[in-house]
């Protein structure tokens, strides 16, 4: 019997049954057992009972998106398997408890095998050994439909025991010895099923294991927060928002290293208690959902008059309005790139996977203290909620930048106080428009800030000509940024030099694009992917001469106005020819870049609509 | 935990006692004519003086109106913010940075109505901040229009009809949002507002100043006259301004851990803040000594008795980053 190298599996079950769980579990085993892993969440904005999944693709390679045909669908409850068991391909499998779910009503490929677990059963066994409760018990539920899977797959439970003891450490870890106790009895459940040796999509043990201790299992949100903690940013505020809350709660917990998180009363007190907290000369930074990016506009505006190095993580969910709160959008582009009144120069970033993450949350500091602006930073919800194998992140020799920030100025002179009470030029007009920057607290760094416009000292002031000097010096700091920023950190381009097909992209869905690039080859097909990673300053020169020379261009992304290609017309005047769209909130797959290649080289299509996932 | 007690604050001091003027920046103010808030600027460097702070360690915000532009008058790091939004900046700044000195301005518009919330929430957290509100009634740098603070059925001469919605009463609802330090003043009091400050910027936690004064160009109907008129008790004519200290009242808890003596000073309180009087009384109507949001973080995350937020160290000197993300990434090793 052939093995499979590859596989794409699914849990679903209501919202609060333990879904999340059962997944990190399974994603954890298969990342134990050598695999590379990538898993993405899909839930209501419900705690309890609405239908929630979770997808899991694991590979003896580097994954960095999801399939829509699925391998295996297991199940504990009967809404799963008649909302899902259409994806499972061909001669795939279906766990589920005979006791609920009738697979012959099911829309389903007729060779789908079958594999009814007796849960009550096994729950009460299980119950009559401890000498507990079986309704105490019901929560093992989840760890069966894993060990199911896994036996399936052909994984041995020396694997589960593993992963569950690292899902249960610390305080929770005597929950690992029940776990495993009904993990081994679904084993023998499924061994007691005939054709189960049969089953045609065992996985190959990985040859090549890698060293456990150079990988992690990570999601994105938990990534842009490991990447700000080593910047130093010991101080963060927000309002509770979906999906931004994740990051919070995830460096909440690591007080560890003295992070103040601040859960203030609305979205305005974060930006503003951010701008307040900036100005003292602290690395800052607040997170945020679309509708409360909405409301910090005013204080990101306050921050790129003063010229204060505030940080502003927006995590993406679906828009307008509440719109999808709990799904993914690449929806907030063009706000974010013209958020607030007036004219002020603002730096954007867009990491596109989790070493972007900590890259660009390591990073974002760096630019706002050097040039002195706000910095903001879109995640799509798609890379924030999943979970990926990653390599550890490349955390050495990392520099801090500091800018022009003064914490000691040469007039003052101890002995005679005066000396320190003379203003300084905080707004001086400089060459590369970025000025010196006193933080409160040094003597003889005295200064104003205002939302005004203002002098060289901050005086509030309408003088035309200092108006204009004071604009121009603000807009100049952009042109250094565009200079400065290394290449790699604007964009990047991956496969053949000279291809056929140009993707262009942003955000999340680089992960399916790379996938897709990975499949092209091997059918020798040449496209490449253009991957953009900063909005502002718009790297136009380089994107301009790279899509001058592409032969034929499709975008992709997920929002219904193909904002990158708006930005991208409006900075080069280039109007990429076929586009791609995706705006149901759920994210692109491999596939589905698949299909819009071939829409684009097959039928010449100027717009595919894409929208596969429940 | 002794220190934690304290009521009071030991700032280091300058060493010299700043003539006024040295505190001055050089901008000169733009206000109208006679508008209290001259009084109440000159009483902040009055009391910056005689506190002896050192003006660079002090972060002076303000929010928008005419007392916003307080924040480019004082020799200090001054921070003119947005409408409402001066307590968050504050906030913001002494959590940043506990050393430093923060005092927050803003009008009683600024403060009470587009702001009101952070007003409610910073009673909550006692963040070891001094609010002084300068409190005239009306929205004065838009001509005039009534604020939060303006009585039912006032019709000052900018409005065009009577007032048809209730005031609201800032000390009762500060007292009941958890501020620790509440009191109320007048701007032309010079000797009073000024010593109400230096007691504000000295207490340990979130302190409220309400200042009362006289808007020349908007609100005749609280003119200074107003403030320096007697008022017929029925039996004899009285200053309008009274003392708290006079009536026999006093605000001061004692010991907080006592709660039903401290519930029942907080009633106390309140009801103060709410009598009837035909007079303006001015003082402290409630002072109590709780541990300051600094206090309440510092038990959560042991580091920060050390280091303030921004300066727990995370580079080397060569501004290599050097933070050990062991125990960050712990939970993700596979």
């Amino acid at each position: 019997m052939s093995r499979i190298t590859e596989t794409s599996w699914m849990i679903g079950g209501p919202q609060g049954s333990g879904v999340d769980s059962s997944a990190t579990l399974f994603a954890r085993a298969m990342a134990v057992a050598g695999f590379w892993v990538y898993g993405k969440r899909e839930y209501h904005s419900n705690i309890k009972g609405k239908h929630s999944y979770f997808q899991i693709r694991a590979s003896h390679d580097v994954v960095r998106s999801h399939i829509d045909p699925i391998h295996m669908l297991a199940t504990f409850e009967d809404s799963t398997a008649v909302i899902h068991a259409h994806e499972i391909m061909p001669e795939g499998a279906l766990i589920y408890d005979p006791g609920l779910t009738k697979p012959e009503v099911l829309e389903m490929d007729a060779s789908v095998k079958l594999f009814p677990l007796d849960y009550e059963g096994i729950i009460r066994e299980l119950a009559e050994e401890e000498g507990k409760p079986a309704a105490k018990l019901a929560i093992v539920k989840n760890t069966i439909s894993v060990a199911a899977s896994l036996a399936l797959y052909g994984v041995g439970v020396d694997v589960l025991e593993e992963a569950l003891k690292g899902l249960f450490h610390g305080k929770k870890s005597k929950l690992v010895g029940i776990n495993l106790k009904a993990g081994i009895k679904a084993y023998e459940a499924i061994k007691a099923i005939a054709h189960a040796q049969d089953f045609k999509y065992q996985m190959q043990e990985q040859p090549n294991k890698p060293d456990a201790e150079s990988r992690l299992l990570m999601n994105g949100a938990a990534a842009c927060g490991i990447g700000k903690l080593k910047a130093g940013m010991r101080f963060q505020t927000y309002y509770s928002i979906t999906p931004a809350v994740d990051e919070c709660i995830y460096l909440e917990q690591h007080s560890e290293y003295g992070i103040v998180v601040y859960q203030a009363e609305d979205e305005i007190a974060s930006i503003n208690m951010a701008n307040g907290a900036a100005v003292t000369g602290a690395r800052v930074a607040t997170a945020t959902s679309g509708p409360g990016f909405c409301l910090k506009a005013e204080g990101i505006g306050w921050a790129g008059m003063n010229e204060v190095p505030t940080v502003i993580f927006n995590y993406m969910r679906g828009g307008p309005s509440t719109g999808l709160p709990t799904r993914s959008e690449q929806g907030d582009l063009l706000f974010a790139v013209n958020i607030g009144h007036g004219d002020f120069p603002k730096i954007v970033l867009s990491p596109g996977d989790m070493e972007e993450c900590f890259e660009d949350g390591f990073n974002c500091f760096n630019f706002a203290e050097r040039y002195q602006t706000p910095v903001i930073v879109l995640v799509d919800k798609a890379l924030a909620n999943s979970t990926q194998s990653i390599k550890k992140f490349a955390d050495q020799g990392l520099r801090v930048d500091r800018g022009k920030r003064v914490t000691k100025v040469d007039s003052y002179d101890p002995a005679d106080p005066s000396t320190g009470l003379p203003k300084f030029p905080r707004f001086q007009i400089t060459e590369d428009g970025i000025s010196p920057r006193p933080i409160p607290g040094t003597p003889g760094g005295i200064h104003f800030l205002t939302g005004d416009e203002h002098t060289e000292y901050g005086f509030i002031t309408e003088e035309p000509a200092i108006r204009m000097q004071m604009m121009e010096k603000r807009a100049r700091k952009l042109v250094t940024a565009a200079n400065e920023i290394p290449e790699h950190l604007q964009f990047k381009m991956y496969g053949p030099e000279n291809a056929d097909l140009t993707i262009i992209g942003w955000g999340s869905t680089k992960g399916a694009v790379l996938d897709a690039l990975d499949r092209f080859k091997e059918q020798g097909k040449s496209v490449n992917y253009l991957h953009i990673r900063l909005m502002s300053p718009f790297p136009v020169d380089a994107i301009t001469r790279i899509l001058n020379k592409a032969k034929q261009r499709l975008i992709i992304e997920s929002n219904f106005t193909n904002q990158l290609a708006k930005l991208i017309r409006q900075e080069t005047g280039i109007d990429i020819e076929h586009k791609a769209v995706k705006y149901t909130g759920r994210p692109f797959s491999q596939c589905e870049i698949l299909e819009a290649v071939k829409e684009v080289q097959e039928k010449q299509s100027r717009k595919v609509v894409l929208i596969n996932g429940h | 935990m002794a220190t934690k007690q304290q009521t009071e604050q030991t700032f280091p001091t300058l060493g010299v006692k700043l003539k006024p003027f040295q505190l001055r920046s050089d901008k000169n103010p733009d206000w109208c004519p006679g508008c209290g808030d001259f009084g109440i600027v000159n009483a902040i460097q009055q009391a910056v003086s005689e506190l002896q702070l050192q003006p660079w360690k002090v972060e002076f915000f303000a929010g928008i109106g005419c007392s916003g532009k307080s924040a480019q008058y004082l020799q200090a790091y001054g921070i003119h913010t947005l409408h409402g939004r001066v307590l968050p900046y504050a906030l913001g700044a002494k959590i940043a940075n506990p050393n430093n000195v923060v005092i927050a301005t803003g009008g009683d518009g600024d403060g009470y109505g587009i702001g009101a919330g952070h007003f409610i929430h910073a009673g909550r957290r006692n963040v070891d901040i001094t609010y002084i509100v300068f409190d005239n009634e009306v929205y004065g740098l838009t001509k005039g229009q009534a604020s939060p603070t303006l009585e039912v059925g006032m019709q000052p001469k900018s409005l065009a009809l009577p007032h048809i919605s209730q005031a609201i009463n800032p000390l009762a609802l500060a007292i009941a949002s958890g501020y620790t330090f509440v009191a109320r003043s007048y701007a032309f009091d010079a000797k009073h507002l000024k010593q109400t400050i230096m007691d504000a910027i000295n207490h340990r936690g979130v302190s409220l100043v309400d200042v009362h004064q006289p808007c020349p160009t908007y609100n005749d109907l609280h003119p200074k006259e107003y403030y320096t008129e007697t008022v017929n008790s029925g039996q004899s004519e009285l200053p309008r301004l009274q003392y708290l200290e006079e009536t026999g009242y006093n605000g001061f808890v004692e010991d907080a851990t006592d709660l039903e003596a401290y519930q029942a000073k907080k009633i106390a309180a309140i009801a103060e803040a709410y009598k009837l009087t035909d007079r303006v009384v001015l003082g402290t109507y409630w002072k109590v000594s709780l541990p300051t949001y600094a206090d309440r973080l510092e038990t959560n995350i042991p580091l920060l008795r050390e280091y303030a937020p921004m300066d727990v160290p995370f580079h080397d000197d060569n501004m290599i980053a050097n933070t050990d993300l062991s125990s960050a990434c712990e939970e993700f090793v596979v």
